[in-house]
């Protein structure tokens, strides 16, 4: 099975590209890029795509999506989150271990692995819990977890909070080389928080989880990865401070990589003032001046990743009172054209954007030839029009989860094709 | 004017206009209530629900007096062992009294936001009798209104609110209030109480209670809920009384007529001194009766008014 996509804008920037070529895919790998291709489209073997005036890029790779298998089926499966990935543009995605059981041993990562190969379109990498029932105490078997195929380790959504213990972990992860993905959060200091701590917070009346919750255990897990020299990556950074923090770890040569989340490039607390339980995410969406500073981090690369924290509910879960909502925010179909608003903006080129989506991420955790359209590296592919305007629909996602405060927004950016391993697993 | 709002969900909300104009309707219906037959037909035929999650005797039962005087049919329904207990959740619990005929819900609830859940989702007029820490708009409707009526006129007027004003929907509610009317509003507690960024509201903040009284012309002192000394934000009962209690000696300070509010209940010795609790009773009283009339506006304006033809 060859695919053929002919006269696309190829962006790779694992290689620096940025120009009209034509791309060969074949026996599921990239083949390369034929300038002359008559033969080619005469063969009915190949399947040919005509991608002008339109982007072709490597796959996007999510770091950070909530598949909730095993255990919250209702919410999400494997099999709808990857559909998901594949409207967004995303070719892997990442999952994080708070499913339940949690994944803390090997025996749920195969078995995630396995759901992901049969019932799964895009490449599952799963992410290992730090510690067992991710309570915070004992370490989990992070080596057999490696084994069983995680990519790294993390507590997200239920952090360490005892330095001990997350020193330890970060230490032993060394072994494997597997980066600790931190969810940063003094838990103490968030206590029942619901949204940003500030004006808006003193307006609603909602108990507020203040910035210092967030940028306390950055300071702790930077000073850690200090002291152990592990790869730590932060997760979903949503404060000036928090980029602040890593931006100057970043210049000391700590090992330490950032990611932002389309929702809080995109949005402020403000757009809680309706109590819409949508916009309940953790960590919440903060002021504006944190947003700027987030942008400017994407911009001056503190922020090496764009990940989406696609963390689906039910509605029903959500039309509750503001309180009672879980947290999360839907976000794998809308990534792409929220992400292009920093190229509009002028805070990104799109190349820089794509190598977040793409090359950055696959470097802090996939260590394959993924993120790439090298000859011979997988045939991982994205066909988007970077113009053409969307609505956003939430009754129209692959998710289950609809929990979106995007729902109506007129976005520019529409993922015609993805391909994984040489299939297309979504077109528009 | 047409009031024309369908909801009164918080003060935050409503213009100045608005606020004046449930004010004024408020004078004819306490006329109402000193007729001798208290009743008048406006709301005939109209279901009026009180759905109160949270215990409320006061609140409670001013509404439903109001609800009476206006000839409404009055449903109480206080769900806090039925439903909630087998899991039903407030979106259901409400859809369903409105399929039994209610157009009006007056809503109870301790979480912020709850009333602007059923707003979105219903058909009927709701009426907020109280929201988490986010607003109690007919508590400070009524606090104007005893205000106006003592003091003819609100703008320019000094109001010092004291106490616990992260934790309290009270306050949340007479801030919007008196600065839409035109005073000058303090506030005053430990910072722990404090919310963020009160000020950006035209606030003032104090942390001193003298110098917050300097001059003022009201006083409006909340209710200390003894569990925040468990959660940490004040260190004892006694330190809170001496730093932030109304004592007389205190409340010289403030101007000659001064008047001392509280919406109840009062802890004696701890926010107020016992002579201060004493000398503030007849105020307290008149906002019981005031209550009653400013209850029967809110009802009539949003279930007559263009907003819910």
């Amino acid at each position: 099975m060859k695919i053929l996509i002919k006269d696309g804008q190829l962006i790779d920037p694992s290689q620096e590209i940025n120009e009209v070529r034509n791309l060969l895919l074949s026996d599921g790998k990239i083949n390369g890029y034929p300038s002359d291709t008559k033969e080619l489209e005469m063969d009915s073997s190949v399947q040919v795509i005509d991608a002008s005036g339109k982007v072709v890029s490597p796959g996007f790779i999510d770091l950070h999506v909530h598949l909730r298998e095993p255990g919250f089926e209702h919410k999400e499966t494997i099999r709808t989150g990857c559909l998901a990935a594949a409207a967004g543009g995303f070719t892997s995605v990442v999952c994080m271990p708070n499913t339940n059981p949690v994944n803390d041993n090997a025996s749920v990562t195969e078995y995630i692995l396995l759901k992901a190969r049969t019932e799964g379109v895009v490449n599952v990498f799963p992410v290992g819990a730090i510690t067992k029932g991710q309570k915070g105490q004992a370490l989990a078997e992070i080596g057999e977890m490696r084994e069983a195929g995680c990519v790294a380790i993390s507590d997200d959504g239920r952090p360490v909070m005892n330095s001990r213990v997350m020193r330890h972990a970060m230490e032993y992860a060394k072994a494997f080389e597997l980066p600790v993905i931190s969810h940063a959060e003094d838990l103490n200091l968030s206590s029942d928080g619901v949204m940003n701590d500030g004006f808006t917070s003193t307006i609603l009346g909602l108990r507020g989880i203040p910035n210092a919750s967030e940028e306390i255990i950055v300071a702790r897990d930077i000073t850690l990865g200090e002291l152990t020299g592990t790869h730590l990556h932060i997760a979903h950074v949503s404060t000036a401070g928090a980029v602040r923090l890593i931006r100057d770890a970043k210049k000391r040569g700590v090992k330490v990589t950032g990611e932002a989340t389309p929702h809080h490039f995109t949005l402020n607390d403000k757009a809680v003032l309706n109590y819409d339980t949508s916009t309940k995410v953790n960590p919440p969406i903060r002021s504006r001046e944190d947003m700027e500073a987030i942008r400017e981090g994407l911009k001056d690369g503190v922020l090496d990743i764009i990940a989406t924290d696609h963390a689906p509910h039910t509605e029903d879960e959500k039309k509750v009172e503001f309180d009672l909502a879980p947290f999360g925010i839907s976000g794998l179909e809308t990534a792409l054209p929220l992400a292009l608003r920093l190229v509009e903006d002028r805070i990104l080129t799109l190349t820089e954007l794509i190598r977040k989506l793409t090359f950055n991420p696959a470097q802090i955790i996939i260590r394959s030839n993924r993120g790439t359209l090298k000859p011979g590296a997988p045939a991982d592919v994205v066909i988007f029009d970077p113009n053409k305007t969307v609505k956003v629909d939430r009754d129209k996602f692959f998710s289950k989860g609809r929990n979106t405060p995007f729902h109506g927004w007129r976005l520019s950016g529409q993922i015609l094709y993805t391909i994984v391993g040489g299939e297309i697993v979504f077109s528009a | 004017m047409v009031f024309e709002q369908k909801h009164i969900l918080g003060l935050e909300e409503l213009s100045s206009d608005e606020i004046r104009l449930i004010l004024d309707t408020a004078e004819s219906m306490k006329e109402v209530s000193e007729r001798d037959v208290k009743k008048v037909p406006a709301l005939k035929g109209v279901t009026v629900v009180n759905l109160f999650f949270e215990p409320s005797t006061r609140t409670r039962a001013s509404f439903e007096i109001a609800e009476k005087r206006l000839s409404a049919d009055v449903l109480n329904f206080t769900p806090t062992e039925s439903s909630v207990v087998k899991g039903e959740t407030l979106l259901d619990t409400a859809r369903n009294l409105e399929a039994m005929g209610a157009s009006v819900i007056v809503i109870r609830h301790s979480m912020s936001g709850a009333p602007w859940l059923l707003a979105r989702e219903l058909s009927s007029s709701i009426v907020n009798a109280g929201d988490g820490f986010h607003e109690h708009p007919s508590q400070a409707l009524l606090d104007l209104f005893t205000v106006r009526e003592i003091k003819k006129e609100i703008s320019g007027l000094k109001i010092v609110i004291v106490g616990d004003i992260l934790h309290s929907r009270v306050a949340r509610s007479n801030i919007w209030g008196f600065i839409k009317l035109g005073a000058e509003v303090r506030v005053v507690g430990p910072p722990t109480m404090i919310p963020r960024d009160i000020e950006k509201v035209d606030v003032k903040v104090h942390y001193n209670i003298e110098n917050a009284l300097e001059g003022v012309d009201i006083v409006m002192m909340l209710r200390l809920q003894k569990e925040r000394q468990e959660s940490g934000l004040f260190p004892s009962l006694r330190e809170y009384s001496r730093f932030y209690g109304l004592t007389r000696e205190r409340l010289g300070l403030a101007k000659a007529d001064v008047i001392v509010m509280h919406p109840g209940p009062i802890n004696r010795g701890v926010e107020l001194s016992s002579e201060v609790a004493d000398d503030m009773h007849s105020v307290i009283l008149n906002q019981v009766s005031n209550g009653i009339a400013v209850r029967m506006a809110m009802l009539y304006l949003v279930a007559s008014g263009g907003g819910s033809g």
